[in-house]
This record gives C-alpha cells, sequence and structure tokens, in this order.
C-alpha cells in the first residue's frame, strides 16, 4: 500500500511517541516574524534555555512595517520597538535575520520560497496560520502560536496529533479570467470554513499540475480558511525548475541529487486516503465574497444569498453578514460600490500577480473615488517588477506602488479602511474588522478582479471589463 | 505540576459560528512584546463602539461579571495562529471553553496554555445557555475525568481529543520539558535527515 506525501514527510520528521499519544516531530524549517515571536524569546529566557537549532531558524518583518515610509526609527514606538526586540533576539541567538532593506525582507511566505529556504519534504512551522503557503512546494507546513515558537527555539520539534488527508482533485481546464485564487475560493465555498478540520488537504488533478509555483502557493495559502491544518501539492518538475538556482538551493550535481530525493516525496500512485473529492474546472467563475467568512463566496454572475432560504442558526448567520455588509439579500454583488482595491498580500503579493494586472491595466485609470494601492510581497518582488516597470504601470493607472509588507490585509500597520469602507482585496480574509476598522468592509477577489473594481468602481466581472475571452 | 482534572466556575454564552481570532482579539492590540497586558482587549470590537461606551455584549453584562466558563457555538477561534487569542481569553480571567467545534491551531494554543476546550452537541449547548441565563450564579463544573459538565444538577455529555485530555489529567498540556527530554533523539533524526 503506497503513501501520501503527508505520511512520508510525517514518518520522517517524527522524532518519537509522547505519553500522551502525541508526536515529536522534528521541524527541518522555522520562520519566525516581529508579532508572534518576540514573545518567545522571553520565555525561552525565563526558562534558562537556549535556541537549539539556531541555523533552521529564519527571521523576517512584515506585519507592522509601513509600506509608505520604511526608515528608521519607525513612525509608531511601539512597531519601532517590536522590530528591535526581534532584531536582538535574532542577533543574540545566532538567527539569520532578513532586515527592511537588506534586499530579502518580505512577508514572511514570499521570502521562505523565493530564496529556497523552503523545500520539498521538510516539516516547516512559522507563527502564522498562513505557513500553509509553503505546501505548494509539497512540506507540511503549519501555522503555529508562540507557546509552539518557544518549543521550537528550544527544542526544534512539536507536539503534534497526525492529520487525515483529503485529496482534492481539480480536473479541466481553467477559463480564461478564472485564476488560482478563484479555484481556492470556490473549494472553501464547497467544503466550507471548518471543512478541513483534522486534515491535511492535498490538492492535485490536472488543473493544479498546470498550475505555476506562484499559483500553486496562492491555492495552498488559503487551506487554512478552509478549516484544513496545512495544504500541500505534490513536488514535480514545476517545483524543481522554480528552485533551480535560487540563492539558498545547491548547484550542479548537488541540485540533480536533491531533485531525486524530493521527487520521492510525492504521495505514490496507490497511496490511500481519508476523503477524496473532485471539482470540475469548468464550475469555477470568478468567485468573490459577499459576507465575514471565505465560504461566503458566490461567482461573480450570481445574488447573494438570502437569509429566507435556510433555517436555523444559519439564517442568523445570514442576516448578521448581510448587515454588516450593508447588503440587499438577493441583489447581484456585481455593481456593488468599492471604496478601496488592495493588490498584495501573502495569497496574491508576487510578480506574477502584479504581472497580470500590469497586462490589463496598461491604458486604464482606477475611478476617481478608488484609493488604490499595489504592495509587493517582497524586496525581491519590488525589485523584479520595477526591472519590468511594473510600478509604473499601476502609478500611470492610478495606483500607489508601495514598499514591501502585509499591509492592508491585516492592518496592524498604517494601511487600514476607514469606517464602514468597502474594499476589494485579494488578501485572504474578510473577517468583521480585519482590514483595520472595526465597521470596514472586505469582499475578496483575485488580484485581476481587484483590477477590474479598481477601474470600474464598483465589483465588476474581469472578464467583461478587460474583454478576456471567455467572458459571457 | 499536577494534574488539571476539574474546573469550576459561572459561565458567560457569548453566541455565533465562525468566531475568529480577529475578533477575539483585533490585530491593532497585537502591537506587543509581551501579552500581560491583552485581558481587557478581549473581543473589544465586540464588546465596545468606536467612542469606547458599551455595545452590550455579554461579557460586560454584571450578571456575568467574574465568569470564567466560556460557552459559544461552531468553528470557535478559525482564522489566524496568533495566541494573543487564547492569551486574552486567560488574562480576562476565563479558565475554560466550550463549544460546538474548534478550529485546530486555536485549540492547541489553548492546550498549551492549560486552557481546556470541550466540545458540546447544540442541543445540550442551548440548554446550558438557557441555565447560564436563567441562573448566571449556577457554578458549572467541567470534569475531564468523567468527560462532562454538571451545571444545576443536570449533566452534560463533552468530547474532548484523548491526547488532549491525557494532557491535562497528566499535567503535561505544556510539552516543553517533555520534548526537551528527547535531545538525544532529536540530535539523531537532525543527523539522519541532513539538517545538522
Amino acid at each position: 500500500m503506497g503513501k501520501s506525501l503527508f505520511q512520508k514527510v510525517w514518518d520522517d520528521h517524527v522524532v518519537r511517541q509522547l505519553d500522551s499519544g502525541q508526536y515529536q516531530v522534528f521541524m527541518a524549517l522555522h520562520l519566525i516574524h516581529e508579532v508572534t515571536s518576540p514573545q518567545a524569546f522571553g520565555m525561552l529566557k525565563d526558562k534558562g534555555l537556549k535556541v537549539a537549532y539556531p541555523d533552521r531558524t529564519y527571521a523576517t518583518v512584515d506585519h507592522i512595517i509601513p509600506t509608505d515610509n520604511q526608515s528608521r526609527p519607525l513612525a509608531d514606538d511601539m512597531a519601532e520597538k517590536m522590530i528591535q526586540v526581534l532584531s536582538d533576539a535574532t542577533a543574540e541567538n545566532g538567527i539569520e535575520f532578513f532586515a527592511p532593506e537588506s534586499g530579502s525582507q518580505g512577508i514572511v511566505h514570499v521570502v521562505g520560497p523565493e530564496l529556497g529556504l523552503t523545500q520539498p519534504g521538510m516539516t516547516i512551522c512559522c507563527g502564522d496560520s498562513h505557513t500553509a503557503t509553503h505546501g505548494a512546494f509539497g512540506c507540511i507546513a503549519l501555522g503555529i502560536g508562540t507557546s509552539q515558537v518557544r518549543d521550537v527555539l528550544a527544542s526544534q520539534t512539536l507536539a503534534m496529533d497526525p492529520l487525515k488527508v483529503r485529496r482534492i482533485n481539480v480536473e479541466g481546464e481553467l477559463a480564461p479570467g478564472v485564476t488560482a485564487k478563484d479555484v481556492i475560493l470556490h473549494i472553501i465555498r464547497i467544503l466550507g470554513v471548518n471543512g478541513g478540520v483534522g486534515y491535511a488537504y492535498e490538492y492535485a488533478g490536472s488543473v493544479i499540475d498546470n498550475m505555476t509555483m506562484e499559483e500553486r502557493m496562492t491555492v495552498c495559502n488559503m487551506s487554512i480558511e478552509g478549516g484544513a491544518r496545512c495544504g500541500y501539492i505534490n513536488p514535480d518538475e514545476t517545483t524543481f525548475e522554480f528552485l533551480r538556482g535560487k540563492e539558498r538551493i545547491p548547484s550542479g550535481d548537488a541540485f540533480d541529487a536533491a531533485c531525486e530525493k524530493w521527487r520521492a516525496y510525492a504521495s505514490d500512485a496507490d497511496a490511500v486516503y481519508d476523503d477524496e473529492i473532485t471539482i470540475q474546472a469548468a464550475d469555477i467563475e470568478p468567485t468573490v465574497t459577499w459576507g465575514v467568512t471565505p465560504a461566503q463566496a458566490i461567482s461573480i454572475r450570481e445574488n447573494v444569498p438570502s437569509p429566507a432560504s435556510v433555517e436555523g442558526l444559519e439564517k442568523n448567520l445570514i442576516t448578521d453578514a448581510l448587515n454588516y455588509m450593508q447588503l440587499q439579500a438577493d441583489a447581484p454583488i456585481k455593481g456593488t460600490p468599492i471604496d478601496v482595491a488592495f493588490i498584495g498580500s501573502c495569497t496574491n503579493g508576487r510578480l506574477s500577480d502584479f504581472e497580470a494586472v500590469a497586462a490589463v491595466i496598461r491604458g486604464r485609470k482606477v475611478a476617481d473615488n478608488v484609493r488604490a494601492i499595489a504592495v509587493p510581497g517582497s524586496e525581491k518582488v519590488d525589485v523584479a517588477a520595477r526591472a519590468k516597470g511594473l510600478d509604473k504601470v499601476f502609478e500611470e493607472a492610478g495606483f500607489e506602488w508601495r514598499k514591501p509588507g502585509c499591509s492592508m490585509c491585516l492592518a496592524m500597520n498604517p494601511d487600514k479602511l476607514v469606517g464602514d469602507e468597502v474594499c476589494a482585496s485579494s488578501s485572504n480574509r474578510n473577517f468583521i474588522g480585519r482590514q483595520g476598522s472595526s465597521t470596514g468592509r472586505t469582499i475578496l477577489m483575485s488580484p485581476v478582479m481587484v483590477a477590474a473594481a479598481a477601474v470600474e468602481g464598483c465589483v465588476a466581472d474581469a472578464r467583461d471589463v478587460f474583454g478576456m475571452k471567455g467572458a459571457a | 505540576m499536577s494534574g488539571m482534572a476539574k474546573v469550576a466556575g459561572t459561565g458567560v454564552y457569548v453566541s455565533g459560528n465562525d468566531i475568529d481570532t480577529d475578533r477575539i482579539i483585533p490585530a491593532r492590540y497585537l502591537k506587543c512584546v509581551t501579552f500581560d497586558e491583552l485581558g481587557p482587549s478581549l473581543f473589544y470590537d465586540e464588546r465596545f463602539n468606536a467612542d469606547g461606551s458599551s455595545k452590550g455584549h455579554p461579557l460586560d453584562n454584571p450578571n456575568y461579571s467574574g465568569a470564567e466558563i466560556l460557552l459559544t457555538d461552531n468553528n470557535f477561534g478559525c482564522g489566524s495562529s496568533r495566541e494573543h487569542a487564547p492569551q486574552a481569553i486567560q488574562k480576562f480571567g476565563l479558565k475554560a471553553v466550550i463549544a460546538g467545534s474548534f478550529a485546530e491551531i486555536f485549540h492547541g494554543n489553548c492546550t498549551t496554555l492549560g486552557i481546556p476546550c470541550l466540545v458540546m452537541d447544540a442541543e445540550n449547548r442551548s440548554k446550558l445557555a438557557a441555565t447560564i441565563e436563567s441562573q448566571p450564579d449556577a457554578e458549572i463544573i467541567i470534569d475531564l475525568e468523567a468527560l462532562q459538565v454538571i451545571c444545576a444538577n443536570e449533566i452534560y455529555p463533552v468530547s474532548m481529543k484523548e491526547s488532549t485530555r491525557e494532557a491535562f489529567l497528566a499535567a503535561t498540556f505544556d510539552p516543553l520539558d517533555n520534548l526537551l527530554s528527547a535531545e538525544a533523539e532529536i540530535r539523531q533524526t537532525a543527523a539522519r535527515l541532513g539538517y545538522a
């Protein structure tokens, strides 16, 4: 009987079983940032412990860094202090720190893959739920809490229960204007925000096979929004070609040997899964959220649901979500006015995201009443985008081109919604208050759909706005 | 550290499914380098208007002041891995959470901090919620050995993952000392995998 990638990576990294029944699992790569990790160094100090494997942990700053002016000291004293604490702790413990203006700073889930720190067959953890992103490379990639950051710093291991594996096959071919973001929003819509509890998601099928690594990262990134503990894609030639030549990837014969090792982690053809579902690409359309969870999503052609169609607690949830979003039941989502357009985040802040948008907004203008910002996911993405002149394309269209960071995805920095503004956002969460205002409203969508909304001033079908082939 | 077999206190019911970590503690309160001051920020935007006036949230209802057991609905704690969420719950004075279901990372974070998370079905939750409303002073006793909750002479069955229950009963819910005791095996694993 064959094994899934999850089982292979798990088996390789298990140190031992604990008395509780849980397993102690070695973490191949640990990424840390300024929000959830500084406290862990304090916890270590309190216990008189040292970092056990400092060369397996890497640090950067992303959540709180401003995207307009990053000169130090930062205007926000607490933000400055958080960076300083991380900077001091990493220096003291011999941990490599990708500081602002080092050329390698960025959103932690953009930085790991682009440096080649993220490699197939690894167990990866970070005090951030979107660590699932790294699963795109064939890794078990886990978001963890600060006490677990402490555990990993002190022992390079975690106490864990094994997970079930659900294989999600996406078969067929995506229509023009339908993107990786639409695929994952569609999956979450079908399986729900807690459908993945207890599971690792293995994404497979022809649609996933044909995706680039950046598209695969978008899919895996939002596994957590589907309730899964992690999500992954089996490594293949696309994976290896992406990694070839990356800064921290071996070259020459060593690279070939690494590919051999990585290839062996892919799920066996006769692997057994705890669950398996198949989704047809033809059923996936540009998808947008209408409510306050990522599963409250519909295709751009559909109407917002009505509480009248359901009973019980579900009825209240729809009613509450519609009230918060100030949307009418049964009305089209298309045409909903927006105030802000945000392109960026660990979900959609990579070079190909900006290239895709630049290709359609050249020569167009952001609507007068819309504030539009484009935020590269890392310094490397910024440099690569500028080298292609993308920053100019965005600026000429009326976007602000910012410096790298998490920006408006979670508003722990100056980029925030004001009052009940509506944001067309390429990020990952439409939770109440997520973008920095307790009455702010978020509509999640793909980067090209954000661009269409920015140009039209309201939620729009990018296929119509930009004349993409395949529009009805 | 002694085992945690029982938790007791009065309850408070916060209704709703999919209560995410941004609602439990809004991101702006994550700007800190220790968790010490997080208690007052728990559910802040659900509890207070922009001008600081109360929205009448159950946590601020005098009937439930001093409550130590939080009762809520499905998929509680979804979203971020921020430990700030369970830290705020603990610092506020809550000792245990009973819900229809929990998001996994949140559940793990609570466990490590010694906050038991118990799963209770919808029918029993609505009965317990009604009791909390009618008798806010009634003590709720969570018995981890028997996996039941007792309140106002009623017994409610609850469930918990066995490895988690074991960890509470054996007081190994904070796994660090246990993890560190395997130093040699960790070194062997690292060497075998080429990581050291």
